[in-house]
Order: C-alpha cells, then sequence, then structure tokens
C-alpha cells in the first residue's frame, strides 16, 4: 500500500467517523441529561432515512428534482423526526421516569418493533435508494484517486455539528440547563427549572440529531429496514468509548473508531510470522474490541466523568430487606411446581415444546435477574454465557461425548467466561459495566461466528439432539423441569444466604459494605461468575431441546430478550423470571401465529404491560399481597 | 395417547407424583395461563396441510414475492382438484430468521397442526437447522430458499430437499464466461457469512480448475449489512485487480455499485455478482444500475416461453405487480409440495421422501427433477449480463443454465453426502 492510499483510506475513515458521530452525539445528549438508555435511537435513525426518501420525493414532484427539494426533504425530515421523537418522549418516557432506570429501555425497545414494521407498512419492503446529493454528486481528484464530493461534505459537516452542540451547551442558557441536569437532577429541579420541557427538549433535540444522520445518509445508501440495528450498536459503542453525556469524547471516539475500521480493510490480509490474519474480517468486531480496550483503561471513556452518585433514592422495592420465603411463598412455588407438571396433559405436544422453552427463558432469566437485582450489576451482553453454555455442550457432543458430560460442560464452560469477563468488568460501575458485558459478548459472539472448523461459523452446529431416552418432547420437557427447578431453587437459596445479603450489601451502599469488611470487588466478581453459571445451565439445556445451536444465541437481541423477561416480571420479585419468560415467550409466539406485524403488537403489548406494571408483573403481585394484608 | 403413556412414564421414571388428578389446586391458581395457553380446541383436518415456515420479517423484499407466489400456485393447485381429494393447505408460520425460534415453529407445524410436510426457511443457518429437525422428527421438509451447498451435501439427510440452484451451481454457470476472459489478478468482495465464503471457495477452485493456475485472488470480506464503501472500494482498487467478482446482495450491494462507480472502480473491469440480475437487489439501483456486469438473475419480462408466460400472465392479473425471483420460488415450491403428495398417494412422511426422490415437476422455468442421489432439484438460474434501458437495470444477452449440467459428479457428491 503507497503513502497516498494509505492517506486516502484515513480520509475514508474520516467520512464514516463524521456520519458515526451525528448518529452519536444526540444519543449521548439524550444520557447526559436523561439517563435513558435509548434503544430506538437507531429507529429515528431510520426514519431519517426514509423520511428524507418520502419527502424529497414528494417535493420532487411539486418543486422538480433539484437540490432545493433535496436538501428541504433532508431538513424537514430531521424536524419531522425531531417530532416523533418529543412524541415518544411525551406520550411514554415521561410516565416511566420514576420507574427503575432500566425501565425506560424496555420501552424504547418496544419502539424498535414497532417503528420497523411501521416503516413496512408504510414504505413497503423494498429498499429504497435516494437520489446523489445535489452540488456534492461528484468527485474531486486527490493524490491521482477520486474521491467522492459528499465524503469531502459529511466531513466538514461533523465538526460543524461538534461546533454548534458545544456552542449550545456552553453558551446558552438552554446549555445550562442542560448541564445542570446531568449533573444533578434534583437540585436542578428544586431550583425550580421545569424538568419536564427540558427532558423534552432535550430528547426531541437528540432525535432532531439522529435524524439528520440518517437524512444526511441516503446518498451513501438505501433507506433500508435494517438501518436500525445496524447502526444502533456502533452508536453505543461510540457514546460510551466517548465517555457518556460527553459530546466531544463523542466525536473522539467516532473518530478512533472510524479510522480503525478503515485501516482493518486498508491492511487487507496480511502475513505476520506465517500466519495470515484477515484484518477486513475484523471489521465485524473492530469497535468492540476497541470499546474493551479503552473501557479497561479509562472506566469512564476516554472524555467521560465518575458518574454523580445516583440523585434520587433507591425505590422502596429495591430498598426493602429481603425476608426468608415464608410458608406463603413455599405455598406458591408447590402450586407452581404442580401446575407445571400437569402441562403435558392441557393440549398437545407444542403446549410442551413452549413450555420447555418457557422454563430455559426463566432460568436464563433468573440468572440475569440474581446480577441484575440481587447483584445491581446491569448487564447488556448476559446471552455470552448462555451461549458459551450452548456451544461448549455442542462441541462437546460433537467430540463425541454423551448427554449428561457435555450438560457439565456446558455450565463449566460458562462459569470459565463470566470468572474471565467478570474481573474485567467489575472495576466498572452502570452503563459502563453493562457496555463493557457487551463488549465481551459481541467479542464471544463473533469468534463463534468465524472460527468455522470449531463452532460451524454463521451455520452453527447441528444434530444436537439428546440422547435416546430423552428424544421424546414430554420426557425432555420433565427433564428440564426438574433441572431448572433444582437450579432455581439454587439460585434463590444462594439469594438468602450470607453471600447473598453481602452482594446486596454492596449493591446498595459499596462504602458502608467495605467498611463492615466485605471485599466489594471480589464479592461483585463471585455474584457475576454466579450467574454465568447459570446461565450456561439454561444455554446447555436450550442446545438439547434446538437440536442445534448457531451465533444468534449468543447475539446481542437475545440479550435484550432476557432484560425484558427480567424487567417485565419485576426486577426483584421472587416469581419475576418466571413471569417475565411466561409473558414474553407467549406472547411472541401467539402474536407471530396471529398477525403479519406482529413485532408491531408485541411492541405495543409490552409498552401495555410497562405502562401498566412499572414494577413489573412480580413486583404488582407482591404490592397486591402487601395491600390485601394491611386491609 | 401414546405420548400421555409416555409422559406417565417419565413421571414415575422420575419419581414425581402426578398432579393432574387436583383439579382444584390446579384450576384455582392457573385458570389465567390455561385460558391463554388452551384457546381452542384442535378441528379434524378436512384439508392437506403444508406446514411452511420464513423469515418474513428479516428479509421481506424478497419474502413478499414469495409469499403471493405461494398463494397462486395454493389456487391453482385447489382450482385443479387439490391433492388425494382433499383441499391443500398452507399453514404459514413466521421464523424469526433464528434457528432457535424456527424449531420451535416447527415443532407447533408438527406437532399441533400435524402438517404433511414443511417447507421453506431462507438463511443457511435456519435451513440447516430444519433439516436436522427434519431428520430427528422424520418429517419432510422441502428447502425452498437457502443457498448453501451443506444442505444437501456434508449436512445432507434422507427427508430434506432443496429447490433452488445452490451457491455452488450459481458459481459454477458463472465461471466458464469468467475463465473465457483469461484475467489473471481478481479481487473477490463477498459478505462475512457463509454464503458469501462458500461463494468465495467455489469461485477459486473452479477458476483453478477451468483457467489452470496462476491465478491471484484478493479478498475482501465485509460485514453483512454493514459494508463500508469508501474503504471496501479504495483498498479494491489499491489492489489493482484485472477482475472482481462478488458475492454481495442488498442494501450491501446498493452502496458498493454506488460508490464503485462514483470513484470509477468498474471502469474498463469485468465484474461478476451472484444473484445481482434478481429483481430484489437489481430494481432498486434505478437508473444507476451497472451496465456490463456478468450476473446470475430472472429476467422475468424476457423470458417467452409458454410455462413462464403463463405464471407472469397469471401473478400480474393477481397482484397487479410484476414477478420477481421470490414468486418464482415461492410458487415452485408449492407444486413440487402438491406433486410429491399426488405421487405418495397419501400424506404418511415416509412415502411423501420416497415420492421427493426423483419427482418431476412443472415450474415457471420448466420441468425440474428431484436428484435421487442428493435431493437437489435441477431449477436452473439465468445468466446474463446487465444492461440500462428505460432509467431501469435489466439483464441481455441472457440463457438459460440448467442447474443439471452445474452439479458435480455422482462420485464426488458420494464423497461429500454423508451415506
Amino acid at each position: 500500500m503507497s503513502l497516498a492510499s494509505f492517506l486516502l483510506q484515513l480520509l475514508n475513515g474520516l467520512s464514516s467517523a463524521s456520519a458515526l458521530f451525528l448518529v452519536s452525539a444526540g444519543l449521548t445528549l439524550i444520557f447526559g441529561v436523561t439517563r435513558i438508555v435509548n434503544f430506538a435511537h437507531g429507529s429515528l435513525y431510520m426514519l431519517g432515512a426514509y423520511c428524507a426518501y418520502g419527502l424529497g420525493e414528494f417535493l420532487a414532484g411539486h418543486l422538480g428534482r433539484g437540490a432545493v427539494s433535496f436538501w428541504a426533504g433532508v431538513a424537514l425530515a430531521a424536524l419531522a423526526v425531531a417530532l416523533i421523537g418529543a412524541l415518544i418522549e411525551v406520550l411514554l418516557l415521561k410516565r416511566l421516569y420514576a420507574a427503575p432506570e432500566l425501565l425506560q429501555l424496555t420501552a424504547t425497545f418496544a419502539v424498535v418493533l414497532i417503528v420497523r414494521d411501521a416503516a413496512l407498512a408504510i414504505w413497503g419492503a423494498e429498499d429504497l435508494l435516494g437520489p446523489r446529493a445535489p452540488g456534492f454528486a461528484g468527485t474531486v481528484v486527490l493524490l491521482g484517486h477520486a474521491i467522492p464530493q459528499y465524503d469531502l461534505f459529511l466531513i466538514v459537516v461533523g465538526p460543524l455539528v461538534l461546533v454548534a452542540l458545544t456552542w449550545l451547551v456552553t453558551r446558552t442558557r438552554f446549555g445550562v440547563l442542560i448541564r445542570a441536569a446531568s449533573e444533578n437532577r434534583t437540585l436542578t429541579a428544586a431550583l425550580g427549572i421545569d424538568q419536564v420541557k427540558l427532558f423534552t427538549a432535550v430528547f426531541a433535540l437528540g432525535a432532531l440529531l439522529a435524524g439528520l444522520a440518517g437524512a444526511l445518509q441516503l446518498p451513501r445508501e438505501p433507506a433500508n429496514l435494517g438501518m436500525d440495528l445496524a447502526i444502533i450498536a456502533d452508536a453505543f459503542v461510540v457514546t460510551v468509548v466517548g465517555g457518556l453525556g460527553s459530546i466531544p469524547g463523542a466525536f473522539l471516539a467516532a473518530l478512533l473508531i472510524g479510522l480503525t475500521k478503515a485501516l482493518c480493510i486498508a491492511l487487507g490480509n496480511v502475513e505476520i510470522s506465517g500466519i495470515e490474519i484477515a484484518f477486513p474480517r475484523l471489521t465485524l468486531v473492530a469497535e468492540f474490541v476497541v470499546m474493551a480496550i479503552v473501557l479497561a483503561v479509562k472506566p469512564h471513556g476516554l472524555l467521560g466523568r465518575p458518574p454523580v452518585p445516583p440523585s434520587s433514592t433507591p425505590l422502596p422495592e429495591q430498598r426493602e430487606l429481603v425476608s426468608a420465603p415464608g410458608r406463603r411463598e413455599a405455598w406458591v412455588a408447590a402450586l407452581l411446581l404442580a401446575l407445571l407438571l400437569s402441562v403435558p396433559w392441557w393440549r398437545d405436544d407444542y403446549t410442551v415444546v413452549l413450555a420447555t422453552d418457557i422454563l430455559i427463558a426463566t432460568l436464563f432469566a433468573a440468572s440475569l435477574q440474581f446480577l441484575v437485582g440481587t447483584g445491581g450489576m446491569t448487564s447488556f451482553g448476559h446471552a455470552a454465557y448462555f451461549g458459551v453454555g450452548a456451544y461448549a455442550a455442542a462441541i462437546a457432543v460433537k467430540a463425541g461425548a454423551p448427554m449428561s458430560a457435555a450438560l457439565v460442560v456446558a455450565p463449566v464452560a460458562a462459569l470459565i467466561a463470566a470468572i474471565v469477563f467478570g474481573w474485567f468488568c467489575v472495576r466498572l460501575s452502570g452503563v459502563y459495566l453493562a457496555m463493557l458485558t457487551l463488549a465481551f459478548a459481541q467479542i464471544v459472539w463473533s469468534i463463534a461466528f468465524q472460527w468455522e472448523s470449531v463452532t460451524g461459523g454463521s451455520n452453527g452446529l447441528v444434530g444436537i439432539w439428546p440422547t435416546e431416552w430423552l428424544t421424546g418432547r414430554v420426557r425432555y420437557y420433565f427433564f428440564t423441569l426438574a433441572l431448572v427447578a433444582v437450579a432455581m431453587g439454587a439460585l434463590l437459596r444462594i439469594g438468602r444466604s450470607p453471600f447473598g445479603f453481602a452482594l446486596r450489601g454492596v449493591r446498595d451502599s459499596p462504602l458502608r459494605a467495605a467498611a463492615l469488611g466485605i471485599d466489594v470487588r471480589r464479592t461483585q466478581w463471585k455474584g457475576f461468575a454466579l450467574a454465568g453459571l447459570f446461565a450456561g445451565v439454561a444455554g446447555g439445556l436450550f442446545a438439547f431441546s434446538k437440536g442445534s445451536i448457531s451465533p444468534e444465541s449468543l447475539a446481542i437481541p437475545r440479550s435484550v430478550d432476557a432484560l425484558v423477561m427480567v424487567l417485565l416480571g419485576g426486577l426483584n420479585a421472587l416469581f419475576g423470571p418466571l413471569l417475565g419468560a411466561v409473558a414474553f415467550t407467549w406472547l411472541t409466539d401467539t402474536l407471530a401465529r396471529a398477525t403479519e406485524y406482529w413485532r408491531a403488537l408485541l411492541g405495543t403489548m409490552i409498552l401495555v404491560l410497562v405502562l401498566v406494571f412499572p414494577m413489573g408483573i412480580g413486583g404488582a403481585f407482591a404490592r397486591l399481597v402487601r395491600w390485601r394484608l394491611r386491609t | 395417547m401414546e405420548d400421555w403413556a409416555e409422559a406417565g412414564v417419565a413421571c414415575v421414571g422420575l419419581g414425581l407424583p402426578n398432579f393432574y388428578g387436583d383439579r382444584m389446586l390446579v384450576c384455582r391458581t392457573a385458570f389465567v395461563l390455561l385460558l391463554a395457553l388452551s384457546s381452542s380446541a384442535p378441528v379434524i383436518a378436512q384439508t392437506v396441510k403444508l406446514g411452511e415456515l420464513n423469515s418474513y420479517k428479516v428479509f421481506p423484499a424478497f419474502l413478499e414475492p414469495y409469499r403471493k407466489g405461494m398463494e397462486l400456485a395454493l389456487d391453482e393447485v385447489n382450482a385443479a382438484g387439490g391433492v388425494l381429494g382433499r383441499k391443500l393447505e398452507i399453514v404459514s408460520r413466521d421464523d424469526g430468521g433464528t434457528p432457535g425460534d424456527a424449531v420451535r415453529v416447527a415443532e407447533e407445524l408438527v406437532s399441533r397442526e400435524r402438517v404433511a410436510m414443511l417447507m421453506g426457511t431462507f438463511p443457511s443457518n435456519v435451513g440447516l437447522a430444519i433439516a436436522d429437525f427434519a431428520k430427528q422428527r422424520k418429517i419432510p421438509f422441502l428447502a425452498a430458499e437457502p443457498l448453501t451447498d451443506k444442505i444437501v451435501w456434508e449436512s445432507g439427510n434422507k427427508y430434506t430437499y432443496r429447490l433452488r440452484a445452490s451457491t455452488f451451481m450459481q458459481t459454477a454457470m458463472l465461471v466458464p464466461e469468467a475463465a473465457k476472459l483469461g484475467k489473471k489478478r481478481w479481487a473477490i468482495v463477498y459478505p462475512n457469512y457463509e454464503y458469501g465464503q462458500s461463494a468465495t471457495a467455489a469461485f477459486k477452485k473452479q477458476m483453478n480448475l477451468l483457467q489452470g493456475g496462476g491465478l491471484e485472488f484478493i479478498e475482501l470480506a465485509v460485514p453483512l449489512g454493514k459494508i463500508d464503501p469508501g474503504p471496501v472500494v479504495q483498498a479494491l482498487q489499491d489492489a489493482k485487480p484485472d477482475a472482481i467478482f462478488s458475492s454481495l446482495f442488498g442494501a450491501d450491494l446498493a452502496r458498493f455499485v454506488r460508490e464503485g462507480q462514483l470513484r470509477g472502480l468498474f471502469k474498463d473491469k469485468p465484474v461478476f455478482n451472484l444473484l445481482g440480475g434478481e429483481p430484489e437487489y437489481l430494481d432498486p439501483l434505478k437508473d444507476e444500475a451497472p451496465v456490463g456486469w456478468y450476473v446470475t438473475g430472472y429476467p422475468w419480462y424476457a423470458i417467452d416461453t409458454p410455462e413462464h408466460r403463463k405464471f407472469r400472465d397469471a401473478y400480474q392479473a393477481r397482484f397487479n405487480d410484476y414477478p420477481r425471483l421470490g414468486s418464482v420460488v415461492g410458487y415452485s415450491t408449492v407444486i413440487a409440495a402438491a406433486a410429491a403428495i399426488k405421487k405418495a398417494g397419501s400424506t404418511d412422511p415416509e412415502k411423501i421422501v420416497a415420492a421427493l426422490s426423483g419427482l418431476q415437476f412443472a415450474t415457471p422455468f420448466g420441468a425440474v427433477t428431484f436428484r435421487a442421489i442428493d435431493h437437489q432439484s435441477t431449477m436452473g438460474a439465468y445468466v446474463g449480463r446487465t444492461a440500462l434501458k428505460d432509467g431501469k437495470g435489466i439483464m441481455v444477452d441472457w440463457r438459460y443454465a440448467d442447474g443439471a449440467d452445474y452439479l458435480p459428479s455422482d462420485a464426488d457428491v458420494r464423497k461429500m453426502r454423508p451415506q
């Protein structure tokens, strides 16, 4: 590679970085002020592209094709998305500020589902290639290569937006309020600032940036239904690497990631001491490797500051002392077990299959609930341990091991993975911790995806069926029930043991826990490892119930599914994981059969559940019981 | 009954009491769940059911026309009297695009809907998982769309048949043209997952066979759906290839084409693009469709055989839209399934599997056979070059490449496929 092409690849990286920064700036702004982890940011970006296409075509019909209709379309698209963002905030998120922070995440996840189906219904399934940008449609010859003018345009737009936002935040009253609110919400409110309006404005501004980024992407990429998920992980990574809430940080992070990716492609396949490394393949995971390294060195991102301790007091449900399960809980557990034992007589074999799925999801969700609820460590990458367990079992079977051995290997492998990754993760807290778990999960995913000879690559492994005497659906169901019941019992027992109370103590007040002689990090590390272990059990059971395993089992959507189940069930509710798993799995299954637009319907149902039961279904039950006891 | 007995045995075997008798207990605590799970009683089947599953929400651009194709074929089969004196019915499900969900959906189709056979699927990993499921549950499976070679070769099994021309076959259709050019230095760009990887491997292998040694290949893998076109196009330019082979499709292809044309990557270079002529991927490019590329695809506007004309006219009359390749796949899958059940004379899975072997059936592309040796159909693809006409990409100088001519020798197949 000549020096000229190296420099030009850097230029390419700069224009990608600029595009990435535009999306991430909105996300970091929204998080900085409202603390909302906005999964729907990618959807707003996608809407920006679709709106720019639709409005551009509409205007072209009236004003004729040209610069006016195109650029007006871009501007109007950004405004339209800002309006949609404001609506989402007013109608939905506003009602959830009092709920646990993670519940807003569930709500935005539901929005993702709805927006996707809405875009399909409005704009159809075919990709929509927009026009090239008028005024920037050609190329400029630089160092002997033709460089698109639009790339240069983007390279200028990024820093311009950075300057404008910096001015807004540092030089205007609105900016002062934003900074005040991100430092201390309660105090800002006490000073008489109308937070309601402030939050709506910030959310709309963030949405505007997302919409603008999507609209500006149109000359480079057809508007398509995969845009939302393709961008969201990258946007999160940029936000976290830069430091949450830091706009200059997001800019630096976007540069770092854009350049790293361009370099990976530029390097091509390189032979280093006899081993050929395919650098372009690394683009699959480059941003996550960058994030893992940055967070290991700088726990709060490049320009982030340590988060101010949460200004709101913990929620009553979380603050309450946990008592050992009494007679009442024992009775409910016995009834549930009886109910579960009767499943094969309900209707037909499919009920049994569904119930098996639900049980496995329950254990997976319970392991995550232990981590998030009891341990106070949010994970966006819990599927890693589920998937490692499943893959370990599958690889063991392929190597000739019997099912029993494979089901032992599964949790052990997951435990080892959780011990290794946990060591890094427990050094962080809050969203940074969550994002580091996500980074590790993505790294594991890319290994499973690329290591053809062992993991089967993108196809995964097939032929992982249970041994002869367990092949029947009903028998496998009872087997799963037995294992899940034992595992759930163990989890419950651990949660009520001295170790469990130490873990809660560390969650609620690390300082006091340390003063009592509890090793904070070690306790968290143990909790993390245990959660991984139980996820691994669920993963092993999953592999045998499906007969196959593929990289999807440890991809981001599975981690998100588990979080949604935990939150639907109730973060600290005893039977929360079961309720969440039943609600989520059953809803998905039923709705997918009932209607073509089942994703939108599923999203709507989740929204309803979230709004009606902000403490989860299990939390609502607990409240009901307390209320009845009082009266 | 068998299942009841089985469950009873398992219950006793695990040493657990049977709680079913305790009705009061169950009823009081679980009425919500019961209500939810047992909404309707099973209806006695008056129809022959085909269980269809596909990733409708993940690949809508291909699968919406596919669904229409299925509907058209279903109506035609039923208008002609159905199968076995009964009406044919398709029970269609969304598999969510993941193998785990797909297996659950397949379980539902088999154990609740009691379908005679399974069909459909789009991505390779889902296709392979369902193929293995079919083997485990001993149910015939007609894979419609997955292109992976493994589904009929390395992972082939008795119960699985595949309709579409595979990655290997479609690559083989392009290789003779590529070898004729005598180019030595090839740049290969592909989506980084099984389809792209096997297309690349097949291309290299067959080029070396046909053109002899001295070939150089520069490979560039891009993440599926997330191509970064600027750096990719420039890396390809820097490699200074004589020709380019690509297996990109969808949004990746559109971005690659626009960036490559802008930067002059394709100037004076022959470009081969697998699937590039399929209307699903060519039409969104509108007036920016590349000119002179060698592609496999489907020139629906120009195929004038009687069987295709009949299909196209019926499709356009019914849906007021032109057929895409997905429409042909959906249509042919249902026709094949109906033919298999007719030939079997029963819905017995073993008889259907036996009937599928060597089954000949009519498709819009002409008569097609499921080979007995590897269960691959001989359905072919159209090979030609791209051109622009009235602001739209089309295929010109095309020919129909019969799938039967692009499959490895029987000896090679026996070596690959577990016997």
